[in-house]
């Protein structure tokens, strides 16, 4: 299940969806994404993020499939909001479900580490008197780049 | 809308609003590459000369990241974009 949308979400609902994949299922990994005060300014009031329809969900997709071959995935469920979010807005989830906790934990943390060096998401961040584009982390690529 | 003989190229992000532009269509070339296309929006100049090397430009063809020696077809949709930042 992937979503893009503006509105909020509820990860007690998503935990409650990947309880009920199946009776083998032994482990939930859950992961959500809020909006900091700090990024590359100080002062963050909030962020205007920006996504590339079609392409974004199909790049998703690539990443649970990449993910369901090398760990034993029962159900991913990841949401991605758009549009303005204030300081401590959901931003994302990413929830995993599998047999055992090694593949739920690793299957969350690669699908996370990877939608955010690959997924089409562009970040702003906005002051009491400013805004700024992200720019993309080399800390972020290394990260993407320790699945490989 | 892209006709048969043409392609649509889109711009996001800090490119969509450096350039004011989100959406353009040109003429399909044959043998045109994606980085030629690019090269040849930079000779714009203004806000587009920075599509010239000046700063790192994503290039996805048909919604599929790709490189610049792509050669575009009738048809096809490119996007311009920086590098991504979300999650």
């Amino acid at each position: 299940m992937i979503r893009v949308q503006q509105q909020d979400f509820d990860p007690a609902e998503e935990y409650r969806a990947l309880r009920g994949s199946g009776s083998g299922t032994g482990a939930i990994a859950t992961f959500t994404g809020l909006v900091r005060d700090s990024g590359d300014l100080d002062g963050v009031t909030g962020l205007f993020l920006e996504h590339y329809p079609g392409m974004t969900e199909q790049v998703i997709e690539g990443l649970v499939r990449e993910a369901s071959g090398r760990w034993d995935v029962h159900e991913a469920r990841i949401i991605h909001r758009v549009g303005y979010l204030s300081l401590g807005e959901q931003i994302v989830f990413v929830g995993v479900c599998s047999a055992h906790r090694g593949d739920a934990f690793a299957a969350c943390e690669f699908i996370m580490d990877a939608l955010k060096t690959s997924a089409p998401f562009w970040k702003k961040e906005i002051t009491g008197d400013s805004e700024h584009w992200v720019e993309q982390r080399a800390a972020d690529l290394d990260r993407t780049r320790s699945w490989e | 809308m892209a006709t048969n003989n043409t392609i649509t190229v889109k711009f996001f992000a800090r490119l969509r609003e450096e350039l004011d532009t989100a959406t353009l269509t040109v003429e399909a070339e044959p043998g045109l590459t994606a980085g030629r296309l690019l090269h040849d929006l930079a000779g714009k100049g203004g806000n587009w000369a920075q599509l010239d090397g000046a700063l790192p430009v994503m290039i996805a063809v048909n919604q599929v990241m790709t490189k610049p020696d792509k050669v575009l077809q009738p048809g096809d949709e490119v996007a311009f974009f920086p590098p991504v930042t979300g999650g």
